[in-house]
């Protein structure tokens, strides 16, 4: 099995090779696309027939020769694989549709081969040499993919700043592996995966090497305030590339900390769970607020991601905290809602990502003020959008509600812990979860509601026509994967199950055994759902309640003036705007959280000048974070900005005062 | 083979510190070259010897070449360009020669300081041959730094690739590729020098380099 993944990889390095050459010919567009889509079936394939099998080694002969590559294929990287699969096929197939309309083929067609062999051999790799080179090559790779466009304004920025969070997370990663090898990483075969996990470290050296992991990976994931990159980096991407960054590589990010985390570094402290749980609480509430105050379709999704990153790692928490205190099946509960929420974050991200992309295509506009109505032009898409909003909302039937449900059942299991640090942060983090959730709901209904209902706002939007079949079908795909998901959540969790056993020792009870396909993930008597039950329960009433009013209604004719929804001005300007939509919010938690003010302007009295509105926001974590590190390092800059222009003397006297200064300090230690 | 040899090796490592130190009191130009040549001399002296006692024959190529290049062409080239530029008469005010000799004396014992813990384990001729190679880098290089006239930084860098050489012939089992490519590599920066010399003075008439700062200064 392993050796077909590997062979997937050399198939996808040898697609991007080739795109080289092919990218300028559509035809030869359509056929990469077409060939990885198909490898990808093959990863997904790979990846959901060893999720119960016996871990698989291999060992090939590149590399650094002391080391060589290790690859492993166990039950974590089997179902990381599968996502990485489904990502990489769903994304192929809507490329083939949207990469016609692409301007710069030649600058995507490349890369996106060589970004999914990159996520594919980040969760293959067994040692700490080929974990960072596959990572650095995901990086780098998705790099070239946001500079794609790199003309347009504002790209170029946000690759550069998607390029030192790059650099920042491998350096972390690599001080982490470091001391993760420890004495022995000099001796053959230090730096696998297998030596990592022989050898226990001192406690000090694990504090260390998990809050480098979080930083790490979490700077790749989109933790606040490590996040700033991904609003940035994921919308300037072409719509796919955006699906597969957003859907995929925050998962493969999510898979390192798991990997180094759970399995690595073994049984975690109760204090690294506080962590985790208070950074995760944090990240989804902020990124929520951050989609909430956004009308740029692709970013505000990008916000999302942060927020839904921010749920996953408070399951993760969560299943750390159980497990630090040896109650293996609260973690195995906690561990499958957070890895359940990492395979419906990718399916339901990558869905609305190709709506926004449709939509892009469709109008040329990402901005939500400049569209409208696309309902009755694009019927197809704002289905599948509509369907991908539901299950990001968390709302049943949908898969979304089942992750974020079984979380919600992992956290009402605190009181068996006995620490007070986590007594007081899973209920806290608890109701960050519920606010985080509801906001999301209100985020998606503005999101949904302002783009494709109402009616089109500018000309590019009422000029709209339906996006193209491969586009439809990648879409449809998706959402038909969200639907079963949902009502089958049992095969699910079943799935994940030897993933669970692998890490923390456990796994939740066999649920498809159950009658009517119900999950109950502790006991009948606690609680239990039942997808396909509320399924047919939402059918059915909708469908009762649609033959009522056309049945029983009273079937006289009136005519009258068609309700104009409380605007009876004809210009679509006057209809209700997502910055109307966000008002109330911001003024509840803009004012504390982004320091946001408004300030009204009116002219005065017989003055015609139009009167403003004027909203400001700040940014807190770049305010906090980023702007005095990179105002001290400008500074610096500016200063060392005299050794320009010093004269050849002065030069020469430098390196004769360093060396001089070398052999004092060499003469002074011996 | 300790006695004499030995005795011989020192002593001509120990006279190349001492044509560095006449080079660092030396400020006219055409004095300057000779002694230039004489310090690649005795360079040659010094390699041939150390192949005599090393019995390794390569290392008179090497010495050849510090014969010809160094000692015989370069000088040469030298002294041509400074005629051709007419600077032949020029004195170079230097920061001060007695401070500037101090300062090489503390490099020497510095480099002794260094180098002779350092190399403890080594072989005695190895030793403070390479401590002393260290002084003539030194020296060198101070040189390059007290100087203003292009030439005579010129003089500078070639009399510290000449302690490179000492250095490195001394040390034994250096094999010869490295000593011709270092060769090479100096030769090819003279000739860069030497080309951008003349390259400065039709544009500035002078190979002062405080005048060249001086038309770079509206930067600063």
């Amino acid at each position: 099995m392993i050796e077909a993944a590997a062979y997937c990889v050399a198939a996808l390095l040898a697609l991007a090779a080739l795109g080289v050459g092919v990218a300028r010919y559509g035809p030869g567009r359509s056929t990469i696309y077409a060939a990885s889509a198909l490898v990808c079936v093959a990863l997904m394939w790979i990846g959901i027939a060893s999720l119960g099998a016996d871990a698989a080694r291999m060992k090939l002969p590149l590399g650094l020769p002391w080391i060589g590559v290790n690859f492993r294929l166990d039950a974590l990287a089997a179902a990381f694989l599968a996502l990485v699969g489904l990502g990489g096929a769903s994304a192929s197939v809507y490329a083939i549709g949207y990469g016609r309309h692409e301007s710069e083929p030649g600058r995507v067609v490349p890369f996106v081969p060589a970004f999914l062999a990159g996520m594919t051999l980040v969760v293959l790799a067994d040692d700490a040499f080929a974990f960072l080179f596959a990572w650095e090559l995901m990086s780098l790779s998705s790099w070239a993919l946001v500079m794609a466009h790199h003309r347009e304004e504002g790209n170029a920025h946000a690759a550069y700043v998607y390029l030192i969070m790059a650099v920042f997370s491998g350096l972390t990663l690599l001080l982490a592996f470091g001391l993760l090898a420890g004495p022995q990483g000099s001796s053959p075969g230090g730096f696998t995966f297998a030596a990592f996990r022989a050898s226990p470290l001192p406690p000090a050296t694990v504090a260390i090497v998990f809050v480098l992991a979080m930083i790490g990976t979490g700077s790749k994931a989109g933790l606040v305030p490590l996040h700033v990159w991904l609003p940035l980096a994921h919308p300037a991407a072409p719509s796919h590339v955006s699906a597969l960054m957003s859907g995929v590589m925050t998962k493969v990010a999510i898979y390192g900390f798991i990997r180094i985390v759970f399995d690595l570094l073994g049984t975690p402290s109760w204090w690294s769970a506080v962590v985790v749980l208070v950074v995760g609480g944090v990240t989804s509430v902020m990124g929520v607020l951050y989609a909430l105050m956004e009308h740029d379709l692709k970013r505000l999704l990008a916000y999302h991601t942060v927020e839904n990153i921010g749920i996953i790692f408070i399951g993760l928490g969560l299943a750390m905290a159980f497990w630090a205190n040896g109650l293996a099946a609260g973690a195995a509960l906690a561990l499958t809602a957070a890895l359940f929420h990492v395979f419906n974050h990718s399916v339901f991200k990558s869905l609305l990502f190709f709506g926004s992309g449709a939509v892009l295509t469709a109008t040329g506009e990402r901005d939500m003020e400049h569209l409208g109505g696309l309902i009755h032009r694009m019927p197809k898409t704002a289905f599948a959008f509509l369907v991908g909003c539901v299950a990001i909302s968390a709302l049943p039937p949908l898969n979304g509600f089942v992750s974020e449900w079984l979380t919600f059942q992992a956290i009402v299991l605190h009181p068996d812990l006995p620490q007070w640090g986590l007594k007081v942060a899973i209920p806290a983090d608890g109701a960050l979860l519920a606010l985080s959730a509801a906001l999301a709901a209100a985020c998606f209904v503005k999101a949904f509601g302002v783009s494709f209902l109402g009616r089109p706002r500018t000309t590019q939007a009422a000029q709209a026509r339906e996006v193209d079949a491969f586009s439809l079908a990648s879409m449809f795909t998706l959402a038909a994967i969200c639907l079963l998901a949902g009502v089958l959540p049992g095969a699910v969790i079943d799935a994940l199950a030897p993933v669970t056993q692998a890490l923390v020792g456990a796994h939740m009870p066999t649920q498809m055994d159950r009658a009517w396909l119900s999950i109950v993930p502790i006991a009948e008597a606690r609680s239990s759902y039942d997808g396909l039950l509320i399924f047919f329960f939402i059918a059915v009433s909708a469908w009762a309640t649609a033959l009522a009013v056309h049945r029983f209604a009273s079937h006289r004719l009136r005519r009258g003036p068609a309700w104009d929804c409380g605007f009876p001005d004809p210009s679509p300007a006057t209809q209700y705007t997502a910055g109307s939509f966000a008002q109330p919010i911001r003024r509840v938690f803009g004012t504390v959280v982004f320091g946001s003010r408004e300030t009204v302007t009116m002219p005065p009295p017989g003055d015609t000048a139009p009167a403003r509105i004027e909203k400001h926001i700040h940014d807190p974590a770049w305010e906090t974070f980023y702007a005095p590190v990179a105002a001290a390092v400008g500074g610096t800059a500016d200063w060392m900005n005299v050794l320009q222009f010093l004269t050849i003397r002065r030069y020469l006297a430098f390196v004769f005062v360093a060396l001089i200064m070398l052999l004092l300090v060499l003469a002074l230690w011996q | 083979m300790h006695g004499i040899s030995f005795d011989i090796a020192h002593m001509l490592a120990g006279f190349l510190v001492l044509l560095s130190f006449l080079m660092l009191y030396q400020v006219r130009l055409l004095p300057l070259l000779h002694v230039l040549a004489a310090h690649a001399f005795v360079l040659a002296l010094s390699v041939a010897w150390q192949a005599y006692i090393q019995h390794a024959p390569h290392l008179y190529i090497t010495a050849a070449i510090a014969l010809v290049f160094k000692a015989i062409i370069v000088p040469v080239a030298l002294r041509r360009m400074v005629f051709r530029m007419g600077i032949h008469r020029e004195i170079e005010t230097v920061v001060s020669i007695g401070l500037t000799m101090l300062a090489g004396m503390a490099l020497v014992a510095l480099s002794l300081e260094v180098m002779l813990p350092l190399t403890a384990k080594a072989e005695p001729v190895v030793r403070e041959d390479i401590a002393l190679a260290l002084s003539v880098v030194l020296i060198g290089l101070l040189m390059m730094v007290t100087r203003r006239n292009a030439v005579s930084q010129v003089v500078g860098f070639m009399s510290l690739e000449n302690g490179i050489n000492l250095a490195a012939t001394g040390a034994q089992g250096m094999p010869l590729v490295v000593e011709i490519s270092v060769a090479f590599s100096v030769l090819i920066a003279f000739i860069v020098i030497g080309i951008f010399l003349f390259r400065i003075r039709e544009r500035f008439d002078t190979v002062d380099i405080g005048v060249l700062d001086e038309f770079r200064g509206g930067q600063r």
